[in-house]
C-alpha cells in the first residue's frame, strides 16, 4: 500500500512537467492510473486522478488516449461517495479532457460526467465547485448542443449560486461559464437569464477585480448580443452609467469587453441607441478609442457606426461629441486590414443621411484618406481586401450627400471613373445655383479637369458634364 | 203625237245634239273639272298653308318660350355651379393656408423639431463633458489608488529591512555605517533603524478568533485551545490502527467552529437591553436549571438518573421507558440474529447514531 502511494505521487509529480510526460506516455502511465484509479485507499485514488488530469491537461493525444481506455465512467461513477480532494482532482480531469475537442466533450457527456459534475457543484467546498465550473466551461465551449446538454443537466442555477460566493477565484470561472454558455444561441441565453443570472452579473461589474470584469463584461455582452429583448434586460439591470468606468479601467481587456457590450446593446435599435448617446456612452467610447491602440479599438468603432446607422439625430449627436477626428486618426494610423474597413464603415454610416453630416464628415479631411485607401488596394484585385470594399462604399454615400465643394475639389484630380461619376454629379448639382462657387470652380482648375474627362455620349456622366458645362458662357467652355 | 212626231225628226239630231251636247259638256266637264280642281286646290293649299303657318307660328311661339325657359333655367345652374366652384376654390385656398399652418408647426414641433434637436445636441455634448470629467477624475483617482499602494508597498518593504537590519544601528562608540561622521546630519535610513523595533523570531500564530464568545458563553469553564485552521492530510499518512473513523472528518467535526445565534454571540457587556448590571445579577441568581449544562456528554456519565414523577410510583420506577421500550416476545421470533439488508443502505441514514457524541444506544 506504501509502496502504491509513493508511486502515485511519484507520477503527479512527473506528470506537472512536460518533459517528464512524453516518457510516462510511452510507459504506458495512463493504463496503470486506471487500475489505481480504483484503489481501496482514498488518497491514492485522488493522487491517481490528478496525475490523469496533468496527463490530459498535456495534450490531445493523451486526452484521447484517456477517453478510449474508459476512465471516464470509473472516474464519474464512485463520485458522489467521495471526498473533497478527488472531487477536485476528477473535475480537473474532465476540465482536461473537454478542453482539447468537440468530440471528446461529447465523450464526457456520454458516459454521464454532467451528472457528476452537478454533483460537485452542489458540494460546499469552493475549490471543488471551480473545478467543477470549468469543467463546465470548456464543455459548453465547443459548441451549441454540449452547451445545451450542460443547461439539461441543470447547472445553470447552480452557476447563478456559485457567482454570488465570496471567493473570486470562483466567481471569475462562473461567470466565465455562463459567458460560454449563452454565446450559442437565443434560447440559451434566455435561459441564462431566466436563472437571474443578470443581476448578479451587474453588480459585479463595481468589483475591483481586473479579470472578473473581463468575464462578467463578456458574459452581459454575449447574453445581449441575440435580440432586442435580452439587450433590454441587461440594460434594465441599471448598468449604464457603471459600463462607463470599465472604460476607463487599467487593463486593456475590460476595456474591449465593455466596448463590446455597449456595441452588442447600440446595435439592435435605435431606442437603445438613444439610451446610450443620452447618458454619455457616445462620448466614453469615443475616448475610448483615442487612448487605445490595435485591435482592442475594433468594438468601439463598431459602436459608433451602429448609433450612427440608426437615425440622423444619433449620427448628429455622434458629430457633436467629436466622433470624427478619432475615426481618422483610426484609418491613417491603424495597419491592420479589417480596423481600417469597420474606421470606413463607420465613417460612412455618419456622413450618409443629409447634406449637413457629409459635410461634416468631409471637413475632416477624411475623403482624401479613404480614396487612397480604396486606391490602393484596388491593385491587388484578387485579394479584395474588406478595407477597400467599405472606404468605396462609404465614399460613395458620403460624396452623394456633400455639397461642401472645397473638399470635393483635391478629389477631382485622382478619382477613378466609379468615383467620378459622384463627384461630377455633386459639382453638376450645386453649381447652378451659386455663383461664388462657379467662380472658385474655374479658377482652381475645376472645369478645366472636367473638360479632359472623356465620357461615353449619352452616359450619366456626359449629362452630368454637360449640365456644368451649361452654367458657363461658351467662351470659357472652349 | 205631233210632238211626237217632232220629237222623232229631232231624234236624229237629238241624237247628235244629245252627244255634242254630251261631248261639249264632257270637255267642259274636264276643263271645268280641272278649273275646279285647280280652284279647290288652291285654296285648299292655302287654307293648309295658312293653318301650317298658323301651327309654325304656334310652334315657334311655343318653342320660344320653352327654350329660353330651359336655357334660363340652364343658365341659373351654371351659375350655381360657378358660385359653387367659386366658393370651393375659396374654401380650398383657406383650407390650403390653415393646412400649411399647421403641417409646418406640426412638424417643426413634432417631427424634426430645430431648436428641440439643437438643444438635445448641446445638452448631449454637456453630459458628454460631463462624462468626461467624471471617467478622468475616476481614472485619476484609480491611478492614485494604485500609487499609494505602490508607495505603500515601498514603505512596508523599507520597514521590514530596516527591522531585520537593526543591529546596523549606530551606538555612542562606533558610528554605524548610515551615521558618517563625515556627514552632516544621519542619514533617513540611520533614522528608520532609530525608530525601528527589532525583528524578533517568528512566533506560531495562535489565533482564536471565537475566544471573546466563547468566554461570554455562560456555562463554559474554559475555551478549548484549539486550531481553527482546518487540518491538511499529508498524503501518504499511515492510518491508525483499529476501528477507528477517518481522522480527517473526526478532526473536521471535533474542530468544528462555533456558529452561535445572533442573541449568544453578543457580549452580556454590549447589548443595551441587558446593559444594566442589575439585570445581569438577577439573572444569574434565578437560573431556572441548576445543574450546569456542560457541553461533552462524558462529563455526566456518573451521573444517576432520576425519574420524573409521572413515572414513578410506590413499588419503584415503571420499567417501560428505561428498561425496554417496547414489549418484546422472543418465543415469537423467527430467527435468532437480527434482519440483514439485501439492498445497499442510504449513506445519509447509515450516519445516524454514529456521530462522535453519542446520546444513547439506538441499536
Amino acid at each position: 500500500q506504501r509502496a502504491r502511494t509513493q508511486f502515485v505521487q511519484a507520477v503527479a509529480d512527473l506528470a506537472a512537467r512536460p518533459q517528464s510526460i512524453e516518457t510516462l506516455q510511452s510507459a504506458g502511465v495512463v493504463s496503470l492510473l486506471r487500475l489505481l484509479l480504483l484503489d481501496v485507499v482514498p488518497s491514492v485514488r485522488q493522487t491517481s486522478a490528478l496525475s490523469l488530469g496533468r496527463l490530459a491537461d498535456y495534450s490531445m493525444e493523451l486526452a484521447e488516449a484517456i477517453v478510449k481506455a474508459g476512465i471516464l465512467p470509473q472516474l464519474v461513477y464512485p463520485l458522489p461517495e467521495e471526498n473533497r480532494y478527488y472531487k477536485k482532482s476528477a473535475a480537473f480531469v474532465l476540465r482536461a479532457v473537454a478542453k482539447h475537442s468537440p468530440q471528446l466533450a461529447q465523450a464526457i457527456v456520454q458516459c454521464g460526467g454532467l451528472e457528476a459534475l452537478v454533483i460537485c457543484l452542489e458540494d460546499f467546498d469552493p475549490g471543488v465547485k471551480e473545478g467543477a465550473s470549468w469543467a463546465f466551461d470548456y464543455i459548453a465551449r465547443h459548441n451549441a448542443e454540449l452547451s445545451q446538454a450542460v443547461v439539461d443537466a441543470g447547472a445553470v442555477p447552480l452557476l447563478v449560486l456559485c457567482i454570488q460566493e465570496p471567493e473570486i477565484a470562483l466567481k471569475r470561472i462562473a461567470a466565465s461559464t455562463l459567458s460560454d454558455i449563452s454565446k450559442h444561441s437565443p434560447e440559451l441565453a434566455q435561459t441564462v437569464v431566466d436563472a437571474g443570472a443578470i443581476a448578479h452579473l451587474a453588480q459585479m461589474i463595481l468589483n475591483p477585480d481586473a479579470k472578473l470584469k473581463r468575464q462578467v463584461l463578456s458574459a452581459l455582452s454575449q447574453i445581449a448580443k441575440h435580440s432586442v429583448d435580452l439587450s433590454e434586460m441587461v440594460v434594465e439591470a441599471e448598468i449604464f452609467p457603471v459600463v462607463l468606468t470599465c472604460l476607463k479601467d487599467s487593463d486593456e481587456y475590460v476595456k474591449k469587453n465593455g466596448a463590446t457590450l455597449i456595441r452588442e446593446i447600440a446595435k439592435h435599435s435605435p431606442e437603445l441607441s438613444q439610451l446610450i448617446v443620452n447618458s454619455g456612452g457616445v462620448a466614453a467610447v469615443i475616448d475610448y478609442i483615442g487612448s487605445c491602440k490595435g485591435t482592442v479599438r475594433l468594438p468601439g468603432i463598431m459602436m459608433l457606426g451602429y448609433v450612427a446607422a440608426h437615425s440622423e439625430n444619433l449620427s448628429m449627436a455622434v458629430i457633436v461629441s467629436k466622433g470624427i477626428p478619432p475615426l481618422c486618426a483610426c484609418l491613417i494610423e491603424e495597419h491592420e486590414d479589417h480596423i481600417k474597413a469597420a474606421a470606413a464603415w463607420a465613417l460612412g454610416q455618419i456622413g450618409r443621411h443629409t447634406a449637413e453630416h457629409a459635410s461634416r464628415v468631409a471637413e475632416a479631411n477624411v475623403l482624401p484618406t479613404l480614396l487612397d485607401i480604396y486606391m490602393d488596394t484596388r491593385s491587388s484585385e484578387d485579394l479584395k481586401m474588406k478595407a477597400s470594399i467599405f472606404a468605396k462604399k462609404a465614399l460613395k454615400n458620403v460624396l452623394q450627400k456633400c455639397t461642401y465643394l472645397p473638399a470635393l475639389e483635391p478629389l477631382l484630380h485622382d478619382a477613378p471613373p466609379s468615383i467620378m461619376k459622384h463627384i461630377i454629379g455633386q459639382f453638376s448639382k450645386v453649381l447652378p445655383h451659386d455663383s461664388k462657387a462657379r467662380r472658385l470652380f474655374v479658377t482652381t482648375g475645376g472645369l478645366k479637369k472636367v473638360q479632359e474627362i472623356k465620357a461615353e455620349p449619352g452616359s450619366l456622366l456626359q449629362e452630368y458634364i454637360n449640365a456644368i458645362n451649361n452654367c458657363y458662357p461658351e467662351e470659357i467652355v472652349r | 203625237m205631233a210632238a211626237l212626231a217632232r220629237l222623232q225628226e229631232r231624234l236624229a239630231e237629238l241624237r247628235e245634239e244629245y252627244f255634242l251636247v254630251n261631248r261639249s259638256i264632257d270637255e267642259d266637264r274636264r276643263i271645268k273639272y280641272k278649273a275646279a280642281v285647280k280652284i279647290q286646290s288652291w285654296f285648299r293649299g292655302y287654307r293648309v298653308r295658312a293653318y301650317l303657318r298658323h301651327l309654325n307660328e304656334v310652334a315657334n311661339v311655343i318653342q320660344k318660350w320653352w327654350r329660353g325657359y330651359r336655357c334660363r333655367k340652364h343658365f341659373r345652374q351654371m351659375v350655381e355651379t360657378a358660385y359653387f366652384i367659386m366658393k370651393m376654390n375659396f374654401y380650398n385656398e383657406m383650407a390650403v393656408r390653415i393646412q400649411k399652418r399647421w403641417r409646418g408647426y406640426y412638424v417643426r414641433t413634432y417631427i424634426h423639431n430645430y431648436y428641440a434637436l439643437k438643444k438635445y445636441l448641446q445638452a448631449v455634448s454637456v453630459n458628454n463633458a460631463f462624462v468626461r470629467r467624471e471617467l478622468e477624475e475616476y481614472t485619476e483617482m484609480k491611478e492614485n489608488e494604485e500609487k499609494m499602494k505602490d508607495l505603500e508597498k515601498e514603505e512596508k518593504e523599507k520597514k521590514y529591512q530596516a527591522r531585520k537590519m537593526h543591529y546596523l544601528l549606530s551606538t555612542e562608540q562606533i558610528a554605524g555605517i548610515y551615521n558618517s561622521p563625515f556627514r552632516k546630519c544621519p542619514d533617513p535610513m540611520e533614522l528608520l533603524l532609530r525608530k525601528s523595533k527589532p525583528l524578533s523570531h517568528r512566533r506560531p500564530q495562535m489565533k482564536s478568533p471565537f475566544a471573546y464568545e466563547l468566554y461570554d458563553w455562560p456555562t463554559c469553564k474554559k475555551p478549548p485551545a484549539f486550531v481553527t485552521a482546518l487540518p491538511l492530510l499529508p498524503v501518504g499518512r499511515q492510518k491508525p490502527q483499529g476501528p477507528f473513523r477517518d481522522t480527517a472528518e473526526v478532526l473536521c467535526q471535533r474542530y468544528k467552529p462555533l456558529e452561535p445565534t445572533l442573541r449568544v454571540a453578543e457580549s452580556i457587556n454590549s447589548p443595551p437591553g441587558k446593559a444594566g448590571g442589575e439585570i445581569r445579577r438577577e439573572e444569574w441568581r434565578n437560573p431556572m436549571h441548576d445543574n450546569e449544562f456542560l457541553p461533552f456528554s462524558s462529563c455526566h456519565k456518573n451521573d444517576k438518573y432520576e425519574p420524573t414523577l409521572c413515572r414513578s410510583s410506590k413499588y419503584g420506577r415503571e420499567a417501560y421507558g428505561t428498561k425496554h421500550f417496547r414489549e418484546v416476545y422472543p418465543e415469537k421470533w423467527i430467527a435468532d440474529k437480527d434482519f440483514e439488508r439485501v439492498l445497499p443502505s442510504i449513506v445519509l441514514f447509515e450516519k445516524f447514531g454514529k456521530t462522535y457524541s453519542k446520546s444513547g444506544p439506538i441499536v
